[in-house]
């Protein structure tokens, strides 16, 4: 059987070499909230996918279209009380259209919250089917999603709260679980610092894509990060359930050796899920919709994390902590070396 | 062994059975059965990023609105929604304080549409617009925020004790303006729209008649011209509002009357005469026309359902095109049908035999899960779709751990029989926790999705943890009984196919220890 064990801290080098990288970007503000965390209007423009307009053009030309609208209300006789609204809005901040990578004809636009009502939007949509209905295939059919600032504050508060109670019920169910072995918490704090590696790596991996591609997050990626937390945790209770067992049938083994055989025995069985779930949501990433691609990322990456992280970070950090707590109790004894018992 | 074969057979039937019932679900499209008395409807219910159409979160501007005039605000909505015959409408209050209203509407795409019902929830008055020629989309102010309306002429009304204030004053209902005479009632009598006019800008605070609330809903509809055909709004106030508008009309015959919708005019008439409990508005020029005919439609829906008790607030909004929405659904039932090929193949290649019986309860997973969604209506979203499919791969997970335990057992030499039994029960403790944690996880998500105000999240974690409920009991029961029927089937055969333990996955170099005898560690 391989030596795992021994090798723990290559393993863990190597989640940190992942994680140190999407930390920076994550420090230097590469991630970028989507409309549902800052308020705003996320547009879904379709064009002929083979003769999608250059991302600058369409910019321009829906901020052009909403100077002039915004200069032809200004100068309106008898402006109500939602045109003077929606001035006082635009007046207050810059009206900007960012794109997204486009994908198969599909360009998402961001732009400051579109208001119903005030025919700004019929007009932007007129102004980009004059323009690109012939030349580009553009579909007037537009689909718009406008977060007000309010919901995007809570969806904010609420993001946070979701993944800090899902960890909390993970922790609390674990140490119940366990509640027969000896230091059932330790299991329970294991898995939660193997969750927080995978929301690191996947927040980290987005903070790049965002950094170099503008790929934006919003509540499908918490959604994502929640179930990714859930995979994670599963894959870490197969492991530590087969800990868990290994101790009772084998009480004279070290917890190094222990650990050791377990992960031998879960290995394939760790893999052949990840393999089965990453199949799936392979196929779903190249042949599913465009809408939820990103969503179909955060999970891909996630539950690759997840399963490297439950195999060779949560196990290998309760053999650090054993070994730890075992050198403070006993400085002077050596540890009793023992060959991983061979079983077959 | 009898008692085994039994057992079998009922486990073999109930899950025939069960497949069966859900293929009959599943096959056959929409309908209406009957199903032990019950109508059951079933239906593949798409979300709004499937169909297309419109999603909007409201929220009352006032901030101590209570749950009963949330609920009428509600009503409102709902009948204004059903009188435009839009297909499965989803309307339900939302938020802690029961203060917001999600409106989902499936199927409408046309802002104008959207507009007409949920833009327009603000108030509906008649004010006495006196000589100004008040010109259709104007917009004014009048005196109901500051000193009430003729019906109820008290200041306050806007503010939170709008609901007190209203109760209050039926009792003193008759307050007309003093002084006015009482002019002959004349049931019928007639207002006609003052002709197009030039918009008069100014900040003149016109006096509230009345509000849509003392409308009488049942009176409100649309009539017909007799000598011209021209469409009209038929109009009539509840009895306790009469008087008041009775004593008005009667005093202002030959002025105009305008009505308003936030403050905005949606049609300024000439009072003909006294108006009673019944009146009606003609127009017969402009509204002889099918597009004259389509603002009286207007009109009266706005009449009708217009006046909302409370103001509300667009907080966010979602718009879905239809043609988007069909290619969502068949890429995503492209990439459905590749992943599951996918899945069954691998399982096939790596577990052989046992792979072969949890492909077929995989076949019978996917049967029943959508067979559920179907009965039981749940709505189909793009994300509730990647969820099911996510599910697919975690289905195999609980057949792969038992597997994982079969081969473990076989190589200590256990006998195929005793190594099945012993898989499934070795499994069963790291099949259940790590089960547990993933529906922790739904029921959080569940939480979660219900602020966003759409079903997109919510769509998501139901089906994954249906998905995960489901496969539980597919990877261990109907897999478990497959696996147990084929050997009774060949319970005679001491060799053969299925004894040999490389239809298991056990390669042959593991073959050699012999039933009984375990090797060290046990």
């Amino acid at each position: 059987m391989i030596d795992l064990v021994s090798k723990k801290w290559w393993f863990l080098g190597l989640s940190l070499a992942i994680i140190i990288p999407g930390l920076i970007f994550i420090l230097i503000g590469g991630l970028r909230p989507g409309i549902d965390f800052t308020g705003g209007s996320s547009w879904e423009l379709n064009f002929d996918k083979n003769r999608v307009p250059n991302l600058t053009d369409v910019q321009n030309v829906m901020q052009d279209a909403d100077a002039r609208f915004i200069s032809d209300l200004k100068g309106k006789a008898n402006p109500t009380k939602t045109d003077q609204d929606l001035l006082a809005l635009r007046a207050n901040q810059k009206f900007e259209a960012i794109a997204q990578p486009s994908d198969n004809g599909l360009i998402i636009m961001r732009t400051p919250e579109i208001k119903l009502n005030t025919g700004e939007k019929d007009f932007m949509i007129k102004t980009l089917d004059d323009r690109f209905k012939a030349s580009n295939g553009f579909n007037s059919d537009v689909s718009i999603t406008t977060t007000g600032p309010t919901v995007a504050s809570e969806i904010t508060i609420r993001s946070v709260l979701a993944v800090l109670l899902a960890s909390a019920g993970i922790l609390l169910y674990l140490a119940w679980a366990f509640r027969k072995v000896k230091q059932p918490w330790r299991y329970g704090i294991c898995a939660i610092i193997a969750v927080l590696h995978d929301v690191l790596v996947v927040v980290g991996v987005f903070a790049i894509l965002g950094e170099f591609f503008n790929v934006e997050i919003d509540a499908l990626f918490i959604t994502g990060l929640l179930t990714v937390i859930g995979f994670s945790v599963h894959d870490t209770i197969v492991v530590f359930d087969r800990i868990r067992e290994n101790q009772i049938r084998h009480p004279g083994e070290t917890f190094a050796s222990t650990v050791n055989y377990s992960l031998g025995q879960t290995l394939a069985r760790s893999f052949n899920t990840s393999i089965t779930v990453i199949l799936t949501l392979s196929a779903l990433y190249l042949f599913g919709g465009v809408t939820i691609r990103n969503f179909v990322l955060t999970l891909l990456i996630g539950i690759i994390s997840g399963t490297y992280s439950s195999i060779f970070n949560a196990s290998m950090l309760l053999v650090i902590w054993n070994e730890y707590t075992s050198k403070q109790k006993q400085p002077k004894q050596a540890q009793p070396t023992r060959q991983p018992q061979q079983v077959r | 062994m009898r008692n085994r074969v039994r057992n079998n057979i009922l486990a073999l039937v109930g899950i025939l059975l069960v497949v069966l019932f859900a293929a009959w679900v599943d096959l056959g499209g929409d309908r209406t059965v009957n199903f032990l008395g019950s109508n059951i409807q079933l239906q593949n219910k798409l979300g709004l990023d499937l169909q297309g159409g419109y999603q909007i979160l409201l929220q009352a501007r006032d901030k101590n609105v209570n749950k009963d005039r949330m609920q009428a605000t509600l009503d409102v909505i709902r009948k204004r929604v059903g009188g435009i015959g839009t297909s499965e409408p989803v309307i339900t209050l939302q938020g802690d304080d029961s203060r917001r209203i999600s409106v989902e509407l499936p199927g409408v795409t046309d802002e104008a549409t959207v507009r007409q019902l949920i833009g327009s929830t603000g108030r509906l008055e008649f004010i006495d617009a006196g000589q100004d020629q008040l010109a259709d989309g104007q917009q004014v102010q009048t005196s109901y925020c500051t000193t009430g309306s003729l019906y109820q002429p008290r200041p306050g009304l806007c503010g939170s004790n709008t609901g007190a204030a209203a109760t209050a004053a039926t009792s003193g209902a008759a307050v007309g303006p003093a002084g006015t005479a009482g002019a002959g009632v004349t049931p019928g009598a007639t207002v006609t729209p003052a002709a197009t006019a030039t918009p008069a800008a100014s900040s003149k605070v016109y006096q509230t008649v009345i509000t849509g609330a003392e409308l009488d809903p049942k009176k409100v509809d649309q009539g017909f011209d007799q000598n011209t055909g021209a469409a009209e709004v038929l109009f009539g106030t509840k009895s306790e509002a009469a008087p008041t508008f009775q004593n008005y009309t009667g005093s202002h015959v030959g002025q105009f009357m305008a009505i308003t919708l936030d403050g905005k005019v949606i049609s300024n008439a000439t009072i003909q005469s006294a108006i009673g409990s019944d009146g009606r508005i003609n127009n017969t020029k402009q509204w002889a026309t099918p597009s004259g005919k389509a603002e009286v439609a207007n009109i009266v829906l706005q009449l009708k359902y217009g006046a909302l008790p409370v103001e509300l607030d667009v907080l966010s909004s979602r718009k879905v095109g239809a043609t988007l929405g069909q290619d969502s659904i068949d890429k995503s039932f492209l990439a459905g049908a590749i992943g599951l090929g996918l899945v069954v193949v691998f399982m096939l290649l790596y577990y052989r035999l046992p792979g072969l019986l949890a492909d077929l309860a995989l076949v019978v997973y996917a049967l029943v899960t959508f067979a559920i969604f179907k009965w039981f209506g749940i709505v189909l979203t793009l994300a509730g779709i990647a969820g099911f499919i996510l599910s697919i791969g975690m289905a195999v997970d609980a057949n792969v751990l038992i597997f994982a335990r079969l081969k473990e057992e076989l190589r200590l030499g256990r006998s195929i029989e005793r190594a099945v039994e012993d898989g499934f029960r070795n499994a069963w403790p790291s099949i259940r926790d790590s089960n547990i944690s993933t529906m922790i996880t739904c029921a959080i998500l569940y939480w979660f999705g219900g602020l966003t105000g759409t079903s997109v999240i919510q769509g998501f974690a139901l089906t994954l943890f249906l998905g995960v409920v489901i496969s539980l009991f597919t990877a261990i029961t109907v897999t478990h009984t497959f696996l147990q029927t084929m050997f009774l089937v060949a319970a005679r055969r001491r060799t053969g196919v299925i004894r040999n333990p490389w239809w298991y996955g056990v390669n042959r170099a593991h073959q050699t220890v012999k039933s009984g005898s375990a090797t060290a560690g046990d």
